[in-house]
């Protein structure tokens, strides 16, 4: 009798401490199941030259200055092909969470773009999480420089250009992301016959954070069937990305000139490995309109309810 | 053989009346402001966990981190990734007692002990809060400084003049009675 007391006793008060403990699991267990996404696959919208599969979040306007400028081993008389620049200038806005769209213009060919990316698939995580980031990317580009010869002058559908791309990524670690990026580009004229008018592509990228805010980026373009016309190279590109507060800078030495996919993915001709390498640098600003937050905190309040 | 069946009763409805002892919140709020030369940055988190333990005052807290709310988008992402780093550490959690809470009084200033833990670290925190305790709820209602250093969140130097080094907590939860 007195042994079952005892253990009565012995019982309750584990029993006591034990709900003691539980407060942390109870919480736990209470806490709502959401479905939570990876963010932050890379710091800026690009991963170098072409697009990463971060978008600018509902009502952000990005502008973007990048520029590249010539080879750097165009000796001293070309300041290292710091007198040769090329620019292009962009405003991107994000529409929605997912779809993002933008112009720019480049100097290079007076060209003028426009592109929308769409978040298709989202990486979760979790268990049975879907594994990866699923973007679609597709840009127009209006060719404007006038370098035709006398009479022979393209109509304006010539001077149209059309990729599509889709970006695939997953986020492996705080510090390690990788993209893969196949691309259809379609040019609506050619310089001769041999050129195909429109050009597979697939691009590799990928990102290694060094820092919190300094991460070191990679981008690659295999060209399937290339340009016959000129003697082109595949794009390769490396640069380091630095993050302060709402500015992205990046620095980055690449074998293309140009900052648009159709340029840079099919009409790069120089060879990174020979020493024509171009320095450039996007530099971007972002800005916040509207009032996010407040319509947010509503939602959830009133799904508390 | 009374007496067991005694202890058992007795041992059930200890156990029962401890399951309805506890008083829970899953929609706590809980902000924090950051006032600077440069700029105010303030950011709310309406899904915060807490519970109270009415036997003996004990309360634990629990705050995910990617669940506040900024009104800039880049820096939110950035509060995640680079200050609180969300990935390894998606909580901030807090768990003390509160002290005397047998003979608090209603509307009375409560003196909360316990330990705070954010970004993987913990610190001793004492907090002070105003209770209200009626049958059907106990809400705590109240404000904290928080030092970041304290918490090895690193400020870089480009932003110092934009980031408080000290920043304001402010938190209201009301908790029901909660029963499993």
């Amino acid at each position: 009798m007195k042994k079952l007391i005892i253990l009565f006793t012995i019982l309750s008060i584990g029993n006591m401490m034990h709900a003691q403990e539980d407060l942390f699991d109870i919480l736990d267990e209470e806490t709502p199941q959401t479905k939570e996404y990876a963010t932050a696959t890379f710091k800026g919208t690009r991963i170098l030259n072409g697009h990463s599969v971060e978008n600018r979040k509902k009502g952000v306007l990005e502008f973007i200055i990048s520029h590249r400028f010539g080879r750097v081993n165009s000796g001293v008389d070309e300041l290292f092909g710091l007198d040769q620049s090329n620019i292009r200038f962009g405003f991107e806005y994000g529409l929605t969470d997912d779809l993002m769209i933008g112009v720019g213009r480049s100097s290079f060919e007076k060209a003028y773009d426009a592109f929308f990316k769409y978040k298709l698939l989202k990486q979760g995580i979790g268990k049975n999480a879907f594994p990866i980031s699923v973007s679609a990317f597709g840009s127009v580009v209006y060719r404007s420089v006038d370098d035709f010869e006398p009479g022979n002058e393209p109509s304006e559908t010539d001077r149209l250009f059309y990729t599509s791309q889709l970006l695939l990524a997953r986020k492996f670690s705080p510090a390690f992301s990788l993209q893969i990026m196949p691309s259809f580009i379609y040019r609506n004229s050619v310089a001769i016959q041999e050129d195909p008018h429109g050009i597979f592509a697939v691009g590799i990228g990928g990102r290694v954070k060094l820092t919190k805010r300094i991460s070191l980026n990679g981008e690659y373009h295999y060209t399937v069937n290339p340009l016959e016309s000129i003697d082109t190279t595949n794009s390769l590109a490396f640069g380091i990305d630095i993050e302060t507060g709402g500015h992205v800078f990046q620095i980055i030495l690449s074998n293309s000139i140009t900052m648009i996919e159709k340029s840079f993915i099919t009409e790069s001709t120089d060879d990174f490995f020979e020493g024509d390498v171009h320095l450039g640098f996007n530099i971007s600003r972002a800005f916040q309109f509207g009032k996010n937050k407040k319509k947010k905190l509503k939602a959830i309040q009133e799904s508390n309810e | 053989m009374k007496s067991i069946i005694t202890t058992i009763a007795c041992l059930i409805l200890s156990v029962m009346s401890y399951g309805q002892e506890k008083f829970l919140t899953k929609s706590g709020h809980v902000s924090f402001f950051s006032h600077s030369p440069i700029e105010d940055i303030e950011a709310e988190n309406d899904q915060v966990l807490s519970i109270i333990d009415t036997n003996n005052g004990a309360i634990a807290i629990s705050i995910l981190m990617k669940s506040f709310l900024f009104e800039k988008a880049l820096m939110q992402e950035h509060f995640n990734e680079n200050y609180v780093e969300s990935d390894k550490y998606p909580k901030a959690t807090f768990k003390g007692e509160l002290i005397n809470f047998s003979t608090l009084e209603n509307n009375a200033e409560v003196t909360i002990k316990g330990n705070l833990t954010i970004h993987g670290v913990t610190k001793p925190t004492v907090i002070k809060a105003k209770i209200k305790k009626t049958e059907g709820n106990i809400s705590l209602e109240g404000n904290f400084p928080v030092k970041v250093e304290d918490f090895n969140i690193e400020i870089p130097s480009v932003v110092v003049n934009n980031i408080a080094k000290t920043i304001k907590v402010t938190f209201n939860l009301d908790h029901q009675p909660y029963t499993k």
